[in-house]
């Protein structure tokens, strides 16, 4: 790993993915408690791509995600309290405890949602750019996916009117080779990388590791440099893995879809570990800054709980709001 | 009050809505094409600029999507269909996207999103080009569905789409386009939800939509000559539905006949029926009925569609039997002067 960007990104590319990670950790640790109530996707081993996408996107660019989206949300400056009371279905949740999990939002800085259908906001990301564009909005559009996304049908009518437009667009694919549990040679050809599939359909495609922070950063950096210059809309494939069951705070290696060795030459490639050496080794951080970092965001994770468990959960009536305009409401 | 037809009176719409905000973008297959869909979108390119007004990949999910997302980021989308049954190819990106946006993200953005929605019947549409499934998207809460009769109706509830906050399903019946009517000029609203009364009188009330209301308005006409008086509601908005209007109508005539240019099974004919037995049970004096299009696809060879739609003259066989009094009806059908399956002279096909 070579580095060679400067301390104060290096130590907020760590702490960003500590933080990822720790949320995630506490949420598997507490979700036994049945306080949260919905189906939730962890991101546990998949950190260095949000947290690059994060700090490579200006706080004004947008952001679409999809099921696998806390990382995303995070990475991106997300509300922590609002997340975890969200997911606890509480009203001061990001979307007042409708949309769980897979629904969050944060405007705020540019999250403008995540939905549960895998490429469903795919469309919904290039039609922001396309109002950017026509607004004349200088922001850019990162279009979190997933390689499973690669094999709908929408992705590719949506990268096509992309190239069309030549819009400003990232589409960000995190290669964690698995859909639930159905492997990538079960579903695209030998010897064909998403990369290329992207680059045939006319975006600009890199690819690289996604366990890499400062390689990921670089290449979402270059790629967002590009959009924002008027050279159309990138695609950036970065391999990864998911340690923990597709769904849920378990690991589940053992029912067989996937082999413990695979499972452990990923997790030798930490992201966080493999970043921590080469900080300590550069002595961008100490063990005092880690201590101090790991402090902080256990501080922080225990106060967002705790501000889910203080809220309160939305009044019943709330089930039947905000279907419609006011104007329509009042027709109903 | 200028006089245009249906078509112009859409085309109208969109191009008030053009030139009044530009943030209102109007796109579809062949929007800008020199047919310009049945002259609904004819060469508001050249008005407004091609940057609003634009062609599209046959990509209907994806482009749906596309409208969504440039409705949350500020703009005005217009989507346009060519045929209903295209855009079936989007249902993912309507219902879990469009419709649920609001609710799902409570309540922080709402998608100002008019999807048109060409549909039809006869001269050969057959079974994927004539579907009429304002059923289907009805059953969606979130969306709203509109289904205009007149030029002057077709005008404002597309203004009023176009500058609302919710995702609307505009649903044209193709043998509408060519109907002339009065209508106003400049930004013209009528508000969604409200029904309009097209006939008044006390012995039936007759609920009906878009192509519907016309074949009912031919058979009340023809009854009222012959001393049976009908409430003829045109519903113009499916959702939301002017309750209101139909349970006041009905609380007078004690009778009720619903027509559906959809199929019977799971339609809005019966949706009607089931609301009006459940809050006007004391008030009927006998069964409610509909009439719908058979639970088979439309088929394509005229020999097969002779028989298939409801016209005026079942419509008056049944207000009469309703009523209870013996009427004429055969006329009617012997007074149109052309084949069964076009609008009227005017459509030679193909589509």
């Amino acid at each position: 790993m070579v580095h060679s960007m400067s301390p104060e990104l290096s130590r907020r590319l760590l702490r960003d993915m500590i933080r990822i990670r720790a949320v995630e950790e506490t949420i598997a640790a507490r979700y036994g408690e049945q306080k949260m109530r919905c189906p939730t996707h962890l991101s546990i081993g998949q950190e260095a791509p949000a947290a690059a996408a994060g700090a490579a996107l200006a706080r004004t660019d947008l952001a679409v995600s999809g099921h696998r989206a806390h990382a995303h949300y995070l990475g991106k400056g997300g509300d922590l309290n609002a997340m975890i009371a969200e997911i606890s279905g509480k009203v001061t949740g990001c979307a007042r405890g409708r949309g769980g999990s897979m629904h969050l939002i944060d405007e705020s800085v540019g999250f403008m949602g995540s939905t549960a259908i895998v490429g469903g906001t795919v469309p919904v990301g290039v039609g922001l750019a396309l109002s950017g564009s026509l607004l004349e909005r200088n922001d850019i559009v990162c279009i979190f996916i997933g390689d499973a996304v690669m094999e709908t049908g929408v992705f590719f009518e949506s990268a096509n009117f992309a190239a069309v437009h030549k819009l400003p667009i990232i589409f960000l694919c995190e290669n964690n080779l698995y859909s639930v549990y159905s492997p990538l040679d079960v579903r695209q050809p030998q010897g064909r990388s998403l990369a290329g599939v992207a680059a045939a359909v006319g975006l600009h495609a890199t690819a690289g590791d996604g366990n890499d922070v400062c390689a990921s950063y670089d290449l979402i950096a270059a790629a967002a440099a590009r959009a924002r210059a008027g050279e159309g809309p990138q695609f950036v494939e970065l391999a990864t893995y998911r340690w923990r069951e597709h769904c849920g705070p378990m690991y589940d290696n053992n029912i067989g879809y996937r082999s413990e060795a695979e499972f452990e030459s990923w997790k030798e490639r930490d992201p966080i570990k493999l970043f921590t050496h080469v900080l300590q080794a550069g002595d961008i951080i100490d063990q005092a800054w880690l201590d101090a970092a790991t402090r902080e965001i256990t501080q922080e994770i225990d106060a967002a709980f705790a501000f889910a468990e203080a809220s309160p959960f939305p009044d019943p009536s709330e089930a039947y709001a905000d279907l419609y305009s006011k104007e329509v409401m009042a027709c109903l | 009050m200028p006089v245009m037809t249906y078509a112009e009176a859409i085309r109208d719409a969109l191009s008030v809505a053009l030139a009044q905000d530009p943030s209102v973008i109007v796109y579809g297959l062949g929007a800008p094409d020199p047919k310009g869909v049945f002259g609904t979108t004819l060469d508001l390119h050249k008005e407004h600029g091609s940057r609003r007004v634009f062609d599209m990949p046959t990509s209907e999910n994806a482009m749906t999507g596309i409208g969504i997302g440039a409705a949350l980021g500020g703009l005005r989308p217009v989507l346009t269909h060519q045929r209903l049954d295209f855009a079936l190819l989007s249902l993912d990106q309507i219902i879990n996207n469009a419709a649920k946006w609001r609710f799902m993200f409570g309540g922080q953005r709402s998608v100002p999103f008019t999807i048109r929605m060409i549909l039809g019947r006869g001269w050969g549409q057959g079974p994927t080009h004539s579907q009429n499934l304002q059923a289907l998207f009805a059953h969606i809460p979130g969306l709203c569905v509109v289904m205009p009769t007149t030029p002057d109706d077709a005008k404002g509830l597309l203004l009023t789409s176009i500058f609302g906050e919710d995702p609307v399903i505009f649903l044209e019946h193709r043998w509408l386009h060519n109907l002339s009517g009065e209508t106003p000029q400049g930004d013209h609203r009528i508000p969604l939800g409200k029904a309009r009364m097209m006939r008044s009188g006390g012995h039936v009330t007759v609920v009906a939509m878009s192509i519907m209301s016309i074949e009912a308005a031919h058979a009340v006409d023809h009854l009222a000559a012959q001393g049976i008086s009908c409430d003829l509601i045109d519903l113009r908005s499916i959702r939301p539905m002017d309750w209101p209007m139909i349970e006041e109508s009905v609380r007078r005539t004690g009778r009720l006949l619903v027509l559906d240019s959809g199929h019977e099974t799971g339609g809005v004919a019966g949706e009607i029926v089931a609301h009006v037995a459940t809050k006007c049970w004391g008030d009927l004096r006998a069964a409610p009925r509909r009439l719908a299009m058979p639970d088979v696809p439309e088929a394509t060879s005229p020999a097969l569609t002779k028989d298939y739609h409801v016209r005026a003259e079942h419509v008056a066989e049944a207000i009469a039997a309703l009523a209870g009094r013996e009427a004429e009806f055969a006329s009617l059908a012997d007074a149109r002067k052309y084949p069964h399956d076009v609008p009227g002279d005017w459509f030679k096909g193909p589509f």
